[in-house]
């Protein structure tokens, strides 16, 4: 009899749109992203968003794209404001104007994440292939006149992880409470410029000097989360806090994923806000079911005294590198094909891209969102 | 601050919200993109951190409240572990809101 108490889903991702301003070749967004269906509509949302919360969901992160190019975003933050979710909105910062902040707090969301792509203005207007720096700049002035909590975001990769240190003093300039450095995890979109992206050895050590130092420097003034990227790790992360077990994400389009980029998975279909309830989809679904906990596990994790550490690492991770998505996370150094990632990160000083680096844009998605194209 | 003023008074710092979670049983300190949950005690302490009253007047709720009289040192020490982590701020008792 197993009298464990059901997993309750923390966290509700709604990714209200996939339409962006931006077009950062690292983006999480799948790179099949312009073929996907229409948007869910405002009711729609707002039963998602009382079924999340009547599991449980607590945190719920409005995303996208660029949620504001949602016009009825005020509208739901306020409804998930009454439901008593804590609301953080995930942004570029594009569009946010004094109208739009002022209704956004009048509304009662909690806290903005604002993204940069990093500290020089040629550096982030490239990457996200817009001229906004300087646009970034004003709207974190916002969001501190309006009282916000302010978590700056910047993804960590080849070409800015030698600013590391300069992108700190970035976020003290602008007042963040919080920054994180998020390194490149390699699906998707990143998965696909990865020999422009992933880092090598010898930067990530002096980027982690660089962060030592700051923290020690800043105390508990700025609170720095430096992720690294899974293929400098010996030992797995979990997905998601473990599949099934903290998040639901659900795509514009309404379909629900236990993580973002789940759909690559093969032979599994996800379930859709559209047909069934949330709890359905996360009690009852074979999607949420399948990678849940250890029973699905073959060997070495099946036998491993970590299975409940990691669950078996990142199943996205362990299909693009294996081509088996129950294999072990080849990241992890008990896995009998962690060679593969020994092996890429040993070329990553040496590699010379054989492509430009493809930006997150609907004609790239049709190129690319098609097959299953592979990384160098 | 390490020593807790029994005249002063507590309340939720800025970042934070607190609040009761009935499908966690618990009460919760949520954040920009995390949360605390929280045990029983450190609940009922934290939900008289509501800005009016002084830390004295919370032990003396306290102990009427779970009819006890020794339970003053654990609160002290509790508001001091919830002050180092940033949960809740403090104002001296003559200042007003």
């Amino acid at each position: 009899m197993n009298s464990a108490p059901d997993p309750i889903p923390l966290w509700l991702v709604a990714e209200l749109t996939y339409t962006c301003p931006l077009h950062c070749p690292f983006c999480s967004n799948p790179v099949d992203f312009a073929q996907r269906g229409t948007e869910l509509t405002t009711e729609q949302w707002q039963r998602v968003l009382r079924e999340g919360r009547e599991l449980g969901a607590v945190q719920l992160g409005f995303t996208g794209g660029e949620p504001l190019s949602r016009p009825d975003l005020e509208t739901l933050v306020a409804h998930a404001r009454q439901l008593g979710y804590y609301t953080n909105l995930i942004t570029s910062g594009v569009g946010l104007n004094e109208r739009r902040i002022k209704a956004l707090r009048d509304a009662g969301l909690d806290h903005i994440q604002l993204s940069f792509q990093d500290s020089t203005r040629e550096l982030n207007d490239f990457l996200s292939s817009t001229r906004t720096f300087e646009l970034k700049r004003r709207t974190a002035s916002l969001i501190k006149a309006y009282g916000f909590p302010m978590v700056m975001n910047c993804v960590i990769h080849r070409l800015n992880i030698d600013h590391v240190a300069r992108i700190i003093e970035l976020a003290e300039e602008i007042g963040a409470e919080y920054l994180e450095l998020a390194n490149t995890q390699f699906y998707g979109w990143a998965f696909l410029n990865r020999a422009h992206l992933l880092p090598t050895r010898a930067q990530l050590e002096r980027a982690e000097s660089a962060v030592a130092a700051a923290r020690a420097r800043l105390g508990d003034r700025l609170r720095i989360f430096h992720v690294i990227s899974d293929y400098y790790e010996n030992r797995p992360k979990r997905c998601q806090n473990g599949w099934g077990t903290t998040f639901i994400i659900v795509n514009p389009d309404g379909t629900a994923l236990p993580c973002h980029a789940a759909r690559v998975l093969p032979g599994l279909t996800f379930p859709s806000v559209r047909d069934s309830s949330l709890r359905d989809i996360w009690l009852q679904s074979d999607a949420f079911n399948r990678y849940r906990g250890t029973d699905w596990m073959a060997a070495p994790c099946r036998d491993c005294p970590e299975r409940e550490k990691d669950l078996g690492g990142c199943r996205c991770q362990a299909y693009l590198l294996t081509g088996d998505v129950t294999a072990t996370d080849p990241v992890c150094d008990k896995s009998p094909l962690h060679e593969r990632v020994l092996d890429i990160v040993a070329r990553t000083p040496q590699i010379q891209p054989s492509r430009p680096l493809v930006f997150r844009a609907p004609d790239n998605s049709q190129r690319f969102g098609t097959t299953a194209a592979a990384a160098e | 601050m390490n020593e807790i003023s029994r005249h002063a008074i507590p309340r939720i710092a800025r970042l934070y919200r607190f609040q009761w979670e009935p499908v966690q049983n618990a009460f919760v300190l949520l954040f920009p993109e995390g949360m605390v949950k929280l045990n029983d005690t450190a609940g009922e302490i934290l939900r008289r951190c509501d800005g009016a009253r002084t830390a004295a007047e919370i032990v003396a709720d306290l102990e009427r409240a779970f009819e006890s009289d020794e339970i003053g040192p654990d609160v002290d020490a509790f508001l001091a572990e919830a002050t180092q982590s940033g949960w809740i701020e403090w104002r001296a008792a003559q200042e007003h809101p």
